[in-house]
C-alpha cells in the first residue's frame, strides 16, 4: 500500500459507476484496483505488483501474465490491435526476465467487423509472434451484438521461462540504481491519436509497438544485473516511475531533458496540450541496473534495433515515493502520478 | 520544435533573469493573466528563478474556472435528457457542478462527447439530424471567434438541432474588476497574448492609463514570460504605465480584423457571471439576436436551474490573485484532482491544478 502523504490521501473506496479514467493508469485507476482488485485477490504473487507473476514448478520458474486490449482505431499508423497484443504479452513476460513459450488469444469481436479486416488483425498476430518467436498456442472467440464492441477486442495470456538468475521485480529496486530508458518515449499514444482524430501532419507518426524481449535476455544471458524492468504503457514514463517508487518504497530522481522524446511526438503533444512523459509506449521500457552494470546494460541495449536509442535518465535516490525531475530551466519539481487521462485543452 | 524550443532556452531565460535582478531595486507584485502563464510560470520554477523582490500572483484566466457551477449543472440536464449530445473541450469534463461533473454523467449514461473544434459538433449535428447538439461554448475571447464561426455555419447550413450553451467571457472586465476591488495588490500585468492575438492590444490602453498600471502583452513560453517580467519590471522602476507588446510574433496592433467581425456579428457583450466572483457587468458575451435560436439556455428552457457554490472553496480569492493555492487550507488534503471542491483543481490551466500537479508540498519561491 501506498504511504500517507498529503498528495497521497488514504485510498477512500470506489463507489457509483465505472468511468474511462479507471481504465487510465493514474490515481483514480489505481484506486480501483487496490479497494476492489487486491483486496479481493491477495496473494503472495499478486502481491509483487509486477507485469508478469512468478511461479514455481520445482526448480523452474514459469512466469505468467494477462493483458486486455481494447485499442480505437485497431488499425494505427506502425501496427494494429494484432502485433500490439502479441508485443504487449510478450514484453511483460520479458519484464520479469522471461523467455515467451507460449500465447494464448481470446477475440472478442463485434457483429458487423468485416472478415477481411479479422483476417488483416490474424495475420498481424500472426506475423508478430513469429517474428518475437513464440506461438499462439490456444485461443477462443465470441462474438457480442452490433454496438456492443469497438470491432475487434483481444485477451491475451502469455507463458515464459524465466531466465534472470534473481528475480526482477520492485522489491530488488536499490538506492543509488540508475534508471535507464530504452528509447523516445510517447510514439505509441502521440500515433493514436493523430490516428483516432484524424489529425493530418506532414509526417505520419509510427506507433513504437514492438516486442522488446530479445535486448533484455541478451542483458541477462550477459551477465547484466538487472533490479527491476517495466514497460512504459498506460500512463507512460511518468506513470510507471510513480508507481514503481511507490511499490519500491524509494526516490526517483531524473533530468528532463534527458528524457529523449521525438521532434514530431513532441509538437503532437504541444498541440493536443499532453506531456509527452504521460503519454503511452508500447515498445520501450524502463530498466533499474546497477551504477557498477549501466555501461554494460547500454551497450547491449543500443545493439538492438527495438532499443538502439536507449539512455540514462536518471536515479534512485531521495524521499521514498516520490519523483523529483529537474525541468529545463534547472529548476526541480515533482514528476505527479496524474489524476485521470489527460484531457486536450480548450486553448 | 520551430517557434517552440527557442523561447525554452535555458540560457536565454538565465538571461533574462540576470536582467530582471539587475533592474529591480524594490518589491513589485504583477499578475500573469491567463492560466497557461501559470501553469508554465509553476511547471518550469520560472518564479524560482526571479528575485525576491517580485512577486507572481495569478489571474482569472482560466475559462474553465470561471464557468458558473450553474453552467455546468444545465450541460449536465442537457445531456442527460434523451436524443441530447452534449460536445465540449476535454477541459471541461472534470469540473464539478453542485453534485457530479460532466465525466460522471458521461458514466452514468448521459451523452458527452469530447470534440477538438466547434465544427466537429456542427458535422456531427448535420450527420445525426435526429439528435440535439449542443456545444459548450466556454472560454475567454480566443475561442469567440471559432465558436461565431460554428454558429454562423450551422445557420448557412439550416442546422436546427445545432445550439451552444455560452459561457464566454471577457478579459478586460476580469482586469478592471480586480484593479478596482479594494484589497488589489496588483502593480502590473502581464496580459494573456493569445486573447490579444484575436482582440489586439488596443482595449488595455484606457485601463493602463485609468489605473496607472504597466501592461506587457505576453506569450506563454519562459523566455516570453521572463521577457514580460522584465518589461514590467522596468515600466514600474521607472514611472511608466503603458501597454507594450513584446509578443509581436504572434500578436498585432489591431489583432485579428477578420476574427473581430465574425465574433461581432454573432455576439454581443452582455452581463456575465464568473464563478466565485459573481456577476460582472458587461464582462461577457451572449447571442446576437439574429442568433438567439441558437441559445441553448433559452432554446432547452434551462433557465431555471441555479445552483450554490461550495462555501470551503476559496477559489474566487485565487482567481484573484489575493490566495495562493497552497495557503487554501483545503489544498491537498480536501480538495485535490479526484474530489475538486472547486475547477481550479481540475482545469488544465487551474492555479490549484499546477501547484497540485508541480508543487504538491505548497511551497513557492
Amino acid at each position: 500500500m501506498s504511504d500517507f502523504t498529503l498528495q497521497c490521501p488514504t485510498p477512500l473506496p470506489v463507489d457509483g459507476v465505472v468511468q474511462l479514467a479507471h481504465g487510465g493508469g493514474g490515481r483514480i485507476a489505481q484506486r480501483l484496483l487496490e479497494t476492489v482488485f487486491f483486496d479481493a485477490f491477495a496473494n503472495p504473487i499478486l502481491d509483487r505488483r509486477h507485469d508478469a507473476a512468478v511461479l514455481s514448478l520445482g526448480e523452474r520458474r514459469l512466469a505468467m501474465t494477462t493483458d486486455g486490449f481494447v485499442v480505437r482505431p485497431w488499425r494505427f499508423p506502425g501496427g494494429n490491435i494484432g502485433s500490439l497484443a502479441v508485443h504487449g504479452t510478450v514484453n511483460d513476460l520479458a519484464m520479469a526476465g522471461a523467455r515467451p513459450l507460449g500465447v494464448s488469444a481470446a477475440f472478442i469481436l463485434e457483429e458487423g467487423f468485416p472478415i477481411a479486416s479479422l483476417r488483416e488483425v490474424v495475420d498481424s498476430v500472426r506475423t508478430a509472434a513469429r517474428d518475437a518467436g513464440v506461438s499462439i498456442v490456444a485461443g477462443d472467440t465470441k462474438v457480442v451484438e452490433r454496438g456492443k464492441g469497438d470491432g475487434v477486442y483481444i485477451t491475451t495470456t502469455g507463458v515464459g521461462e524465466v531466465i534472470a538468475p534473481d528475480p526482477i521485480d520492485p522489491s530488488r529496486i536499490r538506492p543509488g540504481d540508475a534508471i535507464l530508458v530504452s528509447g523516445d518515449v510517447g510514439r505509441h499514444g502521440a500515433a493514436v491519436m493523430t490516428a483516432r482524430e484524424g489529425l493530418e501532419l506532414d509526417t505520419v507518426i509510427l506507433s513504437d509497438s514492438a516486442a522488446v524481449h530479445h535486448p533484455i535476455l541478451a542483458m541477462l544471458e550477459r551477465g547484466v544485473t538487472v533490479s527491476c524492468l517495466r514497460d512504459a504503457t498506460r500512463g507512460g514514463i511518468a506513470t510507471i516511475l510513480n508507481e514503481l517508487a511507490r511499490d519500491a518504497r524509494v526516490g526517483v530522481r531524473i533530468a528532463e531533458a534527458a528524457v529523449p522524446v521525438a521532434d514530431d511526438v513532441a509538437s503532437v503533444c504541444e498541440l493536443f496540450g499532453l506531456d509527452p512523459l504521460y503519454v503511452a509506449c508500447e515498445g520501450r521500457f524502463v530498466a533499474f541496473v546497477p551504477e557498477s552494470d549501466v555501461d554494460a546494460a547500454l551497450e547491449v541495449l543500443r545493439e538492438f534495433e527495438v532499443s538502439a536509442g536507449a539512455c540514462r535518465v536518471g536515479t534512485v535516490q531521495g524521499r521514498a515515493g516520490e519523483i523529483a525531475m529537474t525541468g529545463r530551466l534547472g529548476v526541480e519539481r515533482v514528476l505527479d502520478l496524474l489524476s485521470g487521462e489527460q484531457l486536450p485543452r480548450i486553448c | 520544435m520551430r517557434f517552440l524550443d527557442e523561447y525554452r532556452d535555458a540560457d536565454l531565460a538565465r538571461r533574462y533573469a540576470d536582467a530582471i535582478a539587475r533592474t529591480v531595486t524594490r518589491p513589485w507584485t504583477l499578475m500573469e493573466i491567463c492560466g497557461g502563464q501559470t501553469h508554465a510560470i509553476v511547471r518550469f520554477g520560472i518564479d524560482r528563478l526571479l528575485p525576491k523582490e517580485i512577486e507572481l500572483v495569478h489571474g482569472p484566466g482560466c475559462p474553465v474556472c470561471v464557468t458558473p457551477i450553474a453552467r455546468i449543472d444545465q450541460a449536465i440536464e442537457l445531456a442527460s435528457r434523451p436524443g441530447h449530445v452534449l460536445c465540449s473541450f476535454g477541459d471541461m469534463l472534470r469540473v464539478p457542478g453542485s453534485h457530479r461533473d460532466l465525466l460522471r454523467a458521461k458514466a452514468e449514461g448521459a451523452d458527452v462527447r469530447i470534440v477538438y473544434s466547434p465544427l466537429d459538433a456542427v458535422r456531427l449535428a448535420e450527420a445525426e439530424p435526429a439528435r440535439r447538439i449542443t456545444f459548450f461554448a466556454v472560454g475567454f475571447e480566443t475561442t469567440a471567434p471559432a465558436n461565431a464561426l460554428a454558429v454562423r455555419t450551422a445557420a448557412d447550413r439550416g442546422l436546427s438541432n445545432f445550439t451552444i450553451l455560452v459561457a464566454h467571457v471577457l478579459v478586460p472586465p476580469a482586469i478592471e474588476a480586480i484593479l478596482g476591488s479594494p484589497g488589489n495588490r496588483v502593480q502590473g500585468f502581464l496580459a494573456a497574448g493569445h486573447v490579444c492575438t484575436v482582440m489586439g492590444v488596443e482595449e488595455y490602453r484606457p485601463l493602463a492609463a485609468k489605473y496607472r498600471v504597466p501592461i506587457v502583452v505576453t506569450g506563454f513560453e519562459p523566455a516570453d514570460i521572463l521577457q514580460g517580467v522584465l518589461m514590467c519590471v522596468k515600466q514600474l522602476e521607472e514611472g511608466r504605465a503603458e501597454v507594450e507588446n513584446p509578443y509581436a510574433r504572434a500578436v498585432r496592433t489591431g489583432g485579428n480584423a477578420a476574427a473581430r467581425a465574425l465574433v461581432d456579428e454573432v455576439f454581443e457583450v452582455a452581463e456575465r457571471d464568473w464563478r466565485g466572483l459573481g456577476p460582472i457587468p458587461e464582462s461577457g458575451l451572449r447571442l446576437t439576436p439574429r442568433f438567439r435560436s441558437f441559445d441553448a439556455e433559452t432554446r432547452y428552457e434551462l433557465g431555471h436551474i441555479v445552483a450554490v457554490e461550495s462555501g470551503e472553496c476559496r477559489s474566487a480569492e485565487v482567481l484573484q490573485g489575493r490566495l495562493k493555492p497552497h495557503e487554501c487550507p483545503a489544498f491537498g488534503r480536501r480538495c485535490n484532482p479526484e474530489n475538486p471542491l472547486g475547477a481550479p483543481m481540475v482545469s488544465s490551466e487551474g492555479a490549484c491544478a499546477a501547484y497540485y500537479r508541480y508543487r504538491p508540498s505548497g511551497a513557492s519561491a
